[in-house]
């Protein structure tokens, strides 16, 4: 059981994460950041999230800021 | 649950990456401020910062700067041990800064053990004037000044600063680290905590060379440029520990 | 060394050993003659007393050094000459931009290019206008004598410091090489407290970042009047220079650095022949005596200017004198300095030469 918080204000739409998660929870949004790209967010709804933490150390920004485990 | 993850406090507060989307420079930066966090010496650190994209280092870390011009961040770093040798003094600069223009700084800097830490980001351009031809660029690589790519005969071969920095008496350490993957960024924050431990411990002039990416200026996603470092990147530049002097 | 003794001693020494009473943490340098004992000296000084020292692999390297040093608030210095000083001239441009307490001695030699080991005067304009790109100043003092190389040694690291700007001693080949009488006494001005800004690592305050770039327009129109208005203040409160026997003269002559001493001589064998000669000479070639040099223009006294350049000083007197009055240039590119009796005819020349105009 883990979760992850997503500054939508840092994310630059890389999607680095979303290759990243073993569980595929991180997907593309229908919401855009400054400049017109589809940001990222955190589906979980089965509870999945295993709070590896890939998805932070990879993400260029740090906008994912919390990983909880 | 237990929190594994959150900013590094050596960051500044409402920090924003002014990098590319997708660009590695955010996460060495991350990994410096980890370690920064980690080994506790943050308020006792002094940054000579360099030219190009790494410059804005100053505007995300809560560390004080000096900026040095192009190519002379090692100098103006020994300049600040020399005068201040019990502060933590490092640089982080590109391969055009530390490998091109400012090659004789940092051979020297190396060579009299200078207790500094350095670090290199390896993306085999010059990206912030749009990716030219740079001392790293690949054989084969296409960039705006080698239109047709990099050939041997034409422009030479790139420069390969782990090995040169190993070769120096006066290191203490020195490695090749890359950006792409998980396993790849766990052993770059063990090698900068290396690093810097080196000049903790006063043993000499510590380097990380660290391979990244700029999807940007190599017309990638940034899965593919991650890619490229796993290919054809690492076969120029393989990765490795190449001196520690505590082993 | 510091007490009020004389002692005879060399220019390049006597600069390296009052840098050293004026509390320089730091030195940086590469060697070129005629300035190579400086950092000869200071290389076993410094490290007798716990200081630093590099010998550096470049010029560019050295200065960089020094502004990574006085950034930390430390006094430091580096040493060269002319076409090396050339090689400085980007961290000039910078270090006047980042405000950083630089300061640079210059022991010229001649150019243009290697140019040679003669002594010559050619760098005025390398240190007064700069080679470095962008608005910015340096300050820039002329000793004249052994004593004076030890005196603006002094002024140098003060002036650095309490302006945050920096600072070039104006030496040449001649001053480095004699040697002279000279006393070093104490180093004469207060600490000036760098803690306000210099970097000691951000430990209970905000970060600190010394830069140059400014990323947005108005910030950096901002920065480069500030730079100037601070230089206004400097030429307000710290322009100097030497006057001898100006009051009844009705020709100056006038020379910087080491050239006034033959001045100063060539002026008493023109008063013994009748002519009324004065001399003037800026101490501070920036900021430069501009105001005083139209004053006395103003009183009607003409100047003529002597320097082993081909006139580089000549047209800031020019400037200063806005026509008020005659000027003319006595010179020789390099080489052997220009003999009293040569002063003296030359003057003479020119007397009769601007007499016959006027009749």
């Amino acid at each position: 059981m883990g979760r992850i918080v997503i500054d939508q204000k840092r994310c630059k739409s890389c999607y680095i994460c979303t290759q990243t998660c073993p569980k595929s929870l991180i997907k593309k949004s229908d919401k855009t950041n400054r400049l017109g790209d589809y940001m990222v967010e955190f589906v979980d709804p089965k509870g999945e999230c295993i709070g590896c933490a890939m998805c932070a150390k990879r993400c260029p920004d740090v906008a994912i800021t919390e990983v909880w485990r | 649950m237990q929190q594994v993850f959150s900013i590094p406090k050596s960051f500044k507060e409402d920090f924003h990456f002014t990098f590319c989307p997708g660009c590695d420079h955010g996460i060495a930066m991350r990994l410096v401020a980890e370690v920064l966090d980690e080994l506790g010496i943050v308020e006792n650190t002094i940054s000579s910062t360099a030219i190009g994209c790494s410059v804005f280092i100053y505007d995300f870390l809560n560390v004080d700067c000096v900026e040095a011009p192009h190519g002379r961040a090692l100098a103006s770093a020994t300049g600040v041990k020399r005068a201040q040798p019990d502060k933590v003094v490092f640089t982080y600069s590109g391969d055009g800064d530390f490998a091109s223009i400012g090659l004789a700084e940092s051979m020297h800097t190396a060579l009299r053990g200078e207790k500094i830490t350095s670090f290199m980001l390896n993306n085999t351009t010059y990206g912030m004037t749009g990716g030219q031809l740079g001392p790293t660029t690949t054989i084969g690589q296409k960039t705006t000044t080698s239109p047709m790519g990099r050939n041997k005969e034409y422009y030479g071969y790139p420069i390969k600063m782990a090995e040169h920095i190993a070769l120096c008496d006066g290191t203490a350490f020195s490695a090749r680290v890359a950006l792409d993957s998980v396993p790849h960024i766990n052993e770059a924050k063990k090698a900068i905590k290396k690093a810097f431990q080196v000049q903790l411990d006063g043993l000499g002039f510590g380097f990380v060379e660290i391979l990244s990416s700029c999807p940007t200026n190599w017309k990638m996603t940034p899965e593919e440029a991650h890619e490229r470092i796993r290919g054809e990147m690492s076969e120029t530049f393989p990765l490795g520990v190449y001196k520690d002097i505590t082993k | 060394m510091k007490s009020s003794e004389k002692v005879l001693i060399k220019g390049n020494y006597a600069i390296a050993q009052a840098a050293v009473n004026a509390g320089c943490q730091c030195y940086f340098g590469y060697p070129i003659t005629p300035q190579t004992e400086i950092g000869e000296y200071l290389s076993g000084k410094m490290q007798e007393l716990g200081r630093g020292y590099v010998c550096a692999e470049s010029e560019l390297a050295a200065i960089n050094m020094v502004m990574g040093a006085v950034s930390t608030g430390v006094k430091a210095m580096t040493s060269s000459s002319s076409c090396a000083v050339a090689l400085m001239q980007e961290a000039l441009s910078y270090a006047a931009s980042d405000e950083l307490p630089v300061v640079l001695v210059n022991v010229m030699r001649t150019g243009p290019g290697l140019g040679y080991i003669y002594p010559a005067q050619g760098d005025y304009n390398q240190a007064v206008v700069g080679g470095g790109n962008g608005d910015y100043k340096i300050i820039v003092l002329a000793p004249s004598n052994v004593q004076e190389c030890i005196d603006y040694t002094y002024r140098a690291f003060y002036l650095a410091q309490k302006y945050r700007n920096p600072v070039i001693l104006l030496a040449d080949g001649l001053l480095g090489q004699m040697m002279e009488p000279a006393s070093f006494g104490e180093y004469p001005y207060p600490e000036v407290d760098t803690s306000s800004w210099a970097l000691s690592g951000a430990n209970g305050r905000e970060a600190r970042a010394i830069y140059s770039c400014a990323r947005e327009e108005k910030k950096q129109i901002q920065h480069i009047q500030d730079l100037y208005k601070k230089f206004q203040v400097i030429a307000q409160n710290e322009t100097s220079y030497e006057e001898f026997m100006t009051d009844d003269a009705d020709i100056i002559i006038t020379a910087f650095g080491s050239m006034t001493r033959n001045i100063k001589a060539a002026m008493n064998v023109l008063r013994e022949k009748g002519i009324k000669a004065g001399c003037f000479r800026p101490i501070t070639l920036s900021p430069f005596p501009t105001e005083r040099i139209n004053k006395l223009a103003s009183e009607g006294k003409d100047f003529i200017v002597v320097e082993m350049n081909m006139g580089q000083m000549f047209k800031d007197v020019k400037y200063a004198i806005n026509g008020k009055a005659k000027c003319d240039l006595v010179n020789r590119p390099c080489g052997e300095w220009l003999s009293v009796e040569e002063i003296v005819s030359s003057v003479e020349k020119i007397l009769e030469k601007n007499y016959a105009a006027s009749v």
